[in-house]
């Protein structure tokens, strides 16, 4: 556990709710809990609410979630502050996690972080001026094969270097949005330059690519 | 090494659609109502005869696990939980078998589910992996629309649901109470056990949890036996598995392959061989970032199984090979994981709240080699006094690293001492 920035009183809002069609997905989600176990939903209710609302949980949403779920608010803040995918605070449009790990860290996630702080002017933990872009540094995303690597919102970004990183930085400040995935060139998690197992079979076979 | 026939994720790359048509032309949900008609205790012994052990670090026989739940209900119905939180640092094998196999995943909640006699499977995802989430349950509705989950099942009389619940955030949801907590709409902290999830899980009702891996094999477990699954590996550590190869090799992967391989074999034939050579690599973490690290010398001829590597006062883990060539500034690469297991800790416990800090900031002070040589023993003590003094493992997981460090490289701990000490030069070349 890391310490919790909320939202001082003047940026939060007076009241939060659900717009007509985050309600009817708040309910499918309070839906896939048994009768009686609405208080299992309040997870995927905080994630709806963080999208709703630029990517951040006012505490009017946290009451708000608290009644819908008849639970205590403070048992929905107590999840909202635990868990590190919640801000509750705002932050940037354009949020940059880069995981420094050390299988990150290994392959270089130091040069992942130079290039921010060189294209955006940002240390971890800080968001730049006009309050477009946020960057901080976060522990191992899984995706550990193609490190370094970073998130931008909800897409991994792999296989960088200080280089590639600028170039999808850049193109994020001109509004762009980058192809995610590995910037070296392979399809996934396969060896580069070729897979060494998986080759009796032909990709052919099935139509369609693997992104659709 | 594999051969191809008997690799289980044939999709593991993503070089075809996940969906169900091409799923199907993998075998999937061929015949799946046969394997159901066969019955929960068919199922179990298969999977018994199979060794399989879990794929999510602890190894616990898998078809044993499923044998634990109750066989007639007192009226509280039964759940599948399917761990993948994956978060251990160095691995990203489900997250593959998630986005590009998932139909794998889905029909193994189902005769899984359906051995345990569980009404439903919840697929406790972590937050990050959103567009692998997004495939899941893509493939989720699939299934429901053709009629192999839901209702009436493939046509077995057997009705089953399968949901995802997506995380947010926490590593610790990867221990299996504190993945039920938060399933539970709570703060992940884990639960003392006894009583054990198969007799109060998830909402107080019998639950197995399982990794992703280990239910993702046990459809092509049952079609093609157990008998072929524990003829591949070596005794007690049989199958199929997924090994993720990162750091500094020369081409990082995931790959399946047969359990015991020989370690040099895996990084030489799969990972384009260490960085600079075989004779350039110092260490190798080959479990994930919990399990202790090994000097080249165990590296040159350890198996890849959890016999092997638990002989070697390591561990298999989850499979995911950390390697470190001689560039690196090991201590600070320990340093690091120390810091996560720091920023991890859920903080319900003394030892592990208190002592996580602690052995992070006097890891921080060996780095420098700003410390007594005294106080590399204090250490060691340190850790094996938050090591089975917490009610989770993550306790030990943040000491066996430490742990693991100073058994190997307790002289390049001195060295830095003493080099601070006399105002020489303290660190080695950055690693990169």
């Amino acid at each position: 556990m890391s310490g919790v920035h909320i939202a001082p009183p003047e940026l939060q809002p007076a009241s939060f709710a659900f717009t007509a069609e985050n309600l009817e997905l708040a309910k499918a989600h309070i839906a896939k809990y048994p009768a009686g176990r609405q208080r299992s939903a309040v997870m995927p209710l905080l994630d709806i609410a963080q999208r709703q609302h630029d990517n951040w949980v006012p505490q009017a949403a946290i009451r708000y979630i608290a009644e819908m779920l008849d639970v205590p608010v403070i048992k929905v803040l107590e999840v909202a502050s635990f868990y590190t995918m919640y801000n509750l605070a705002p932050v940037g449009k354009h949020f940059v996690q880069v995981c420094t790990t050390t299988p990150c860290w290994l392959a270089g996630s130091d040069k992942v972080l130079s290039a921010c702080k060189k294209h955006l002017g940002l240390n971890p933990g800080e968001t730049s001026a006009d309050g477009q872009f946020t960057v901080i540094e976060v522990e191992c995303l899984g995706a550990c094969v193609n490190a370094p690597m970073l998130q931008y919102n909800d897409d991994f970004f792999e296989d960088l270097d200080e280089e590639s990183t600028g170039r999808i930085l850049e193109a994020l400040k001109r509004g762009e949005m980058p192809k995610p995935g590995p910037q070296n060139g392979r399809l996934s998690s396969e060896p580069l330059g070729g897979a060494t197992t998986l080759t009796t079979f032909n990709p052919a076979a099935s139509a369609g690519g693997n992104d659709d | 090494m594999l051969q191809d026939k008997d690799r289980i994720f044939t999709n593991l790359y993503g070089q075809q659609s996940w969906r169900l048509e091409a799923a199907r032309k993998r075998g999937d949900w061929d015949n799946t109502k046969a394997i159901l008609d066969k019955g929960q205790d068919w199922i179990i012994d298969e999977m018994k005869k199979s060794g399989l052990r879990g794929r999510g670090g602890a190894g616990f026989p898998t078809g044993m696990k499923w044998s634990f739940m109750p066989k007639q209900s007192d009226g509280r119905p039964s759940y599948l939980v399917v761990n993948a939180d994956e978060g251990e640092p160095g691995t990203c094998k489900d997250r593959d078998m998630m986005r590009h196999d998932p139909h794998k995943l889905i029909e193994g909640c189902l005769v899984a589910g359906f051995a345990m006699r569980a009404v439903a499977a919840y697929i406790y995802i972590r937050g990050e992996f959103f567009r692998e989430a997004e495939n899941l349950q893509g493939a989720i509705d699939e299934a429901y629309a053709a009629g192999l989950i839901g209702k009436n099942a493939c046509g077995s009389g057997f009705d089953f649901d399968v949901y995802i619940h997506r995380g947010a955030g926490a590593y610790i949801c990867g221990e299996e109470t504190a993945l039920i907590e938060s399933l539970e709409g709570k703060k992940g902290q884990p639960r003392l056990k006894p009583p054990f999830p198969a007799n109060m899980g998830v909402w107080g009702c019998p639950t197995t949890v399982n990794n992703v891996e280990s239910i993702a094999v046990a459809p092509t477990i049952l079609r093609r036996g157990g008998e072929w699954f524990a003829g591949i590996g070596r005794p007690n550590n049989t199958g199929t598995k997924v090994f993720c190869i990162s750091g500094h090799v020369n081409k990082p992967c995931n790959v399946e392959e047969e359990m015991g391989i020989p370690l040099k074999e895996l990084i030489e034939k799969h990972a384009g061989g260490v960085r600079g050579g075989w004779d350039n690599l110092l260490a190798v973490i080959p479990g994930g970032s919990s399990v202790p690290l090994l000097p080249k010398s165990i590296c040159d001829d350890v198996l890849m199984d959890f016999d092997s590597l638990r002989a070697q006062r390591s561990g298999l883990g989850t499979a995911a090979v950390i390697v470190m060539d001689k560039s690196t500034d090991v201590v600070r690469a320990i340093a690091r994981l120390s810091k996560f297991y720091k920023h991890e800790s859920c903080g319900q416990c003394t030892p592990c709240r208190e002592g996580t800090g602690w052995m992070w900031r006097v890891m921080e002070r060996l780095v420098q080699g700003k410390a007594e040589k005294r106080e590399i023993d204090m250490l060691l003590e340190v850790t094996t006094q938050v090591e089975g003094h917490t009610i989770c493992a993550l306790g030990d997981a943040a000491a066996w690293p430490i742990q693991g460090l100073i058994r190997h490289f307790r002289g390049e701990i001195e060295r830095r001492i003493d080099a601070y000490h006399t105002g020489a030069p303290v660190l080695p070349a950055a690693a990169e």
